[in-house]
């Protein structure tokens, strides 16, 4: 049995090893503190809003026009975010979906290599350059196509914001559908189905939650991006019901007003507390596309 | 006799790129019976019965020589379906690959593929195949439940059914117990004898005892040396190969002396 006792290295490792899994508990506690704490900075300077503007008409408000006679409606920004991350989705989903089957199931392996990166790459680009092309492009394209005065409209918005999800969309998705494993594609196969069918009937609904968390974190970027909306949906804070007209998302508003509001007035704390509408939102979006990827795994 | 039979190799090879794996198989495949291959690991066993569904389309690279027939037709010629083909020759996998769908969903998926069917057809074709594959009575109650649920021995039943709900003429197995406990495998091998009456079933088997039990012909392959390609040593009833087999090799083999 002596042999058995602890030995002075056998300590020490077991040492190293607590040290070492209390500073990655340490850092996990951290992050979530940190965010902890960015609510809790939420809340507090949206404090004053919330007792001293009527939440009934806060909510149902339908006219933002806080230096003129400090009217916080949040109706018309709402509707701003909704048009253009509704638009942008529609646009999105269909192509990037499309995109991601070419990759993961149709295109040839030295394709798929080349692609796959390049379109990773596109994530990260800078959303003001984006946005920025789209002022010199998308702008004046649907200014003359639709004949308009001004193209500076939620379409120009959804378009952009589509661009930019796309890459997290097709690249979630394509990690989905390769998630599939090979011995269902067989199975269906030899069932006599063909490379389509065994796609699409077997390969898309197996990858299903996985290609609707790639949905989720997308339109989790397209709500809370800022910069290319603030650039080109015209940053008009009226309830329009078209897509052809200028809007402005919440995301605008706390950009384009923050700089010139009084700190710790009203209008300050307004914007923080549409500022923690927009994180709730956005924070509910990601946790619920997380499900979702959990459940793949799981396959 | 010569009506009896039904796939004829000839001259069978196969390539991966230019590497040869397998060598002038040639061998009649009896209509109603159990045709067992075994030989040791690696040597082509289940790429040889995926010639017969053409499984091995997928692989890139890959190469057929000689003739492969099905009731006298050549199936590598070019103006055969592939569809058509593995609706005839269906093939159940080493381990169990069943959808993640329901039971219901995974049977009348092949069906569905194939011909337009009314509820009622479906139904009916579900209620027979999973009769015929023992599973029946385990699962009547939860059609609607999900195929993952199962345990690994009804999934792989439930893969039978599958298959049998296509309505085909030839069945590939390929190690179809390998992944099952030992009364799963019963199962499975006493599924194998009854439909060998309907069915024309081919199964690729690690396990000589189970080679023993359901076939009642075998053929045994085998790579002699490393970087030649597996030959056909020797194909008889299988009475005979696991009491008096006519090559030595065989007979090493089967007694275990390598392998």
């Amino acid at each position: 049995m002596e042999k058995l006792k602890k030995s002075k290295k056998s300590k020490f490792r077991t040492f190293k090893a607590f040290l070492i899994s209390r500073f990655i508990f340490i850092n996990g506690i951290i992050s979530i503190v940190v965010l902890g704490l960015i609510l809790a900075f939420l809340v507090y300077n949206s404090i004053k809003f919330f007792s001293s503007y009527p939440f009934f008409s806060f909510i149902t408000g339908t006219r933002w026009s806080p230096t003129v006679n400090e009217k916080f409606g949040f109706v018309p920004l709402m509707v701003g975010s909704l048009e253009v991350a509704f638009g942008a989705i529609i646009i999105a989903v269909p192509f990037s979906v499309g995109v991601a089957i070419y990759i993961g199931e149709l295109a040839p392996r030295p394709v798929r290599e080349i692609l796959k990166p390049i379109i990773e790459v596109l994530a990260t680009l800078p959303s003001v350059v984006l946005g920025f092309i789209g002022l010199k492009t998308i702008v004046p394209f649907i200014k003359n196509f639709f004949n308009l005065s001004i193209g500076l409209t939620a379409l120009s918005g959804s378009i952009i914001l589509a661009f930019m999800s796309m890459p997290t969309i097709i690249s979630i998705s394509e990690d989905a559908i390769n998630a599939v494993p090979n011995r269902l594609r067989n199975a269906s196969l030899a069932l006599g189905a063909n490379k389509w069918e065994t796609t699409y009937k077997i390969v898309v609904p197996t990858a299903s939650s996985g290609i609707l968390a790639a949905i989720m974190l997308g339109l989790g970027r397209i709500i809370g991006e800022t910069m290319a909306v603030l650039m080109i949906t015209g940053n008009s804070p009226r309830i329009v019901f078209s897509w052809l007209q200028p809007v402005r998302t919440i995301t605008a508003t706390i950009a384009a007003e923050m700089g010139e509001t009084v700190q710790g007035g009203l209008h300050y704390s307004a914007l923080f507390a549409i500022g923690l509408i927009l994180f709730l939102v956005t924070f509910l979006i990601n946790f619920t596309s997380d499900r979702f990827v959990n459940r793949i795994r799981n396959l | 006799m010569k009506n009896n039979i039904k796939i004829q190799t000839r001259n069978y090879g196969f390539y991966y790129g230019n590497t040869k794996v397998l060598a002038d198989i040639d061998m009649d495949i009896l209509k109603n019976s159990t045709t067992a291959i075994i030989g040791p690991s690696g040597c082509g066993k289940s790429t040889f019965i995926r010639t017969f569904n053409r499984m091995n389309d997928l692989i890139v690279n890959a190469k057929v020589a000689g003739e492969i027939k099905i009731d006298g037709i050549d199936i590598y010629k070019d103006n055969i379906d592939v569809v058509d083909l593995r609706k005839k020759v269906g093939m159940v996998f080493q381990r169990p690959n069943p959808f993640p769908k329901t039971i219901y969903e995974n049977i009348v998926y092949g069906p569905r593929l194939h011909k337009r069917c009314t509820k009622q057809q479906l139904d009916n074709i579900v209620e027979v195949s999973l009769k015929k594959s023992a599973l029946w009575d385990e699962v009547k109650n939860k059609l609607r439940g999900s195929a993952m649920e199962l345990s690994g021995g009804q999934q792989q039943r439930l893969c039978i059914a599958r298959v049998l709900a296509v309505d085909p003429e030839i069945i590939l197995m390929d190690e179809p117990a390998s992944s099952l406990d030992p009364i799963s495998t019963q199962r499975i091998e006493d599924l194998i004898d009854e439909l060998k009456e309907n069915y024309t079933i081919i199964i690729v088997t690690h396990n000589m005892q189970q080679a023993a039990r359901v076939s009642q012909k075998t053929a045994f392959l085998l790579t002699e040396n490393i970087g030649e390609p597996a030959k056909l040593i020797e194909y008889d009833n299988t009475d005979k190969i696991f009491t008096n087999p006519s090559d030595k090799r065989t007979e090493n083999y089967i007694t275990g002396r390598f392998g």
